[in-house]
């Protein structure tokens, strides 16, 4: 568990570093780290498949947002100094660690989970869908339907970033190249 | 890009790409599956694009025929379901099970893994093409 704890002191440092950085490219950089450590907790968390999913994804945004930022100049967002906005920031950081404090032994301990049917999966899963991999045989026999919504997601989200980004608008300034 | 950058991608993109495959055929016995091959299959892709330019890539694979394969894989996966739901319901494993840890094996699982691979390459291909290069074409004009 000690590994655990020291992936997520890392994902916290490159998190705030992507924050607080001045160079956007730096900023994404350490993004990638907190990626990377995700991927990582998944694997010392044995999900081999979230580990690989996640890292895939984590090199793809990279990649688009290293793209989209590099030959940019963005409006640097002045420094606001210590402010209303950071007193709300506090409070709000008060008011959920309270709340957490409050709720968090009420969970179920970790590693028992509340929901009895993964159990069946795991007893079941291999005789009755015929997969070795139980990730598979659950997101694509037992809750197929959870799949298909997302892939309606991937769908709508390729639909929503073609029409944003379409040619009509750029043809009407002359610019016709797509 | 450079020559150096060319040439490792001449070398390492086909391994990248089976890589993909491999992960989609094999989802239903090691880890991994359609979703992550598909985003491996898109990187890829994404590899050579960077490497060789946009111009390189879409000579051999039109922006309409990656629209065409996205739906291609969404209706595949649809298909799946719709067949299922003929032998029962909706999403119902229609093949036989077969023997595990074969290739050939848990029924409909491999067909969706493919499906759901074509569909994620070709989503994360197009949006990678939209959002990034004509973007870049748009700045440097």
């Amino acid at each position: 568990m000690v590994e655990l704890y020291i992936l997520l002191i890392l994902m916290i440092i490159g998190a705030v570093g992507a924050l607080e950085m001045k160079d956007l490219l730096s900023s994404v950089v350490a993004l990638g780290a907190v990626g990377l450590g995700l991927s990582f907790t998944f694997l010392v968390l044995k999900a081999p498949d979230l580990a690989i999913t996640q890292l895939a994804v984590e090199i793809l945004s990279v990649i688009i947002l290293i793209r989209a930022t590099l030959h940019k100049d963005l409006p640097e967002v002045p420094a606001r100094g210590w402010s209303g906005g950071t007193a709300a920031g506090l409070g709000f950081a008060v008011v959920f660690l309270g709340v957490a404090f409050l709720c968090i032994p009420d969970l179920p301990p970790f590693g028992e989970p509340l929901l009895k049917v993964a159990g069946h999966y795991l007893e079941a899963g291999l005789k009755e869908t015929g997969a070795a991999n139980l990730v598979t045989s659950v997101i694509l026999d037992y809750r197929a339907f959870d799949t298909l919504g997302e892939a309606t997601v991937l769908f709508t989200v390729v639909m929503g970033v073609l029409a944003v980004m379409r040619a009509v608008g750029r043809k009407e300034r002359g610019k016709a190249d797509e | 890009m450079s020559l150096i950058v060319k040439t490792v991608t001449r070398l390492t993109a086909w391994l990248i790409l089976l890589y993909g495959i491999n992960i989609i055929l094999h989802g239903h016995l090691t880890p991994g599956g359609g979703f992550a091959g598909g985003v491996i299959i898109a990187l890829s892709f994404i590899h050579l694009t960077l490497a060789y330019g946009k111009d390189a890539v879409l000579r051999q694979l039109s922006k309409e025929a990656v629209h065409v394969w996205e739906s291609v894989g969404a209706l595949a996966f649809l298909a799946i379901a719709l067949f299922g739901g003929a032998a029962g319901y909706f999403f119902a494993n229609f093949l036989p099970a077969g023997e595990p840890f074969n290739l050939f094996s848990a029924g409909s699982i491999p067909l969706s893994n493919i499906a759901i691979g074509i569909k994620v390459w070709a989503g994360l291909f197009s949006i990678f093409l939209a959002l990034v290069l004509l973007r870049i074409n748009r700045g440097d004009k």
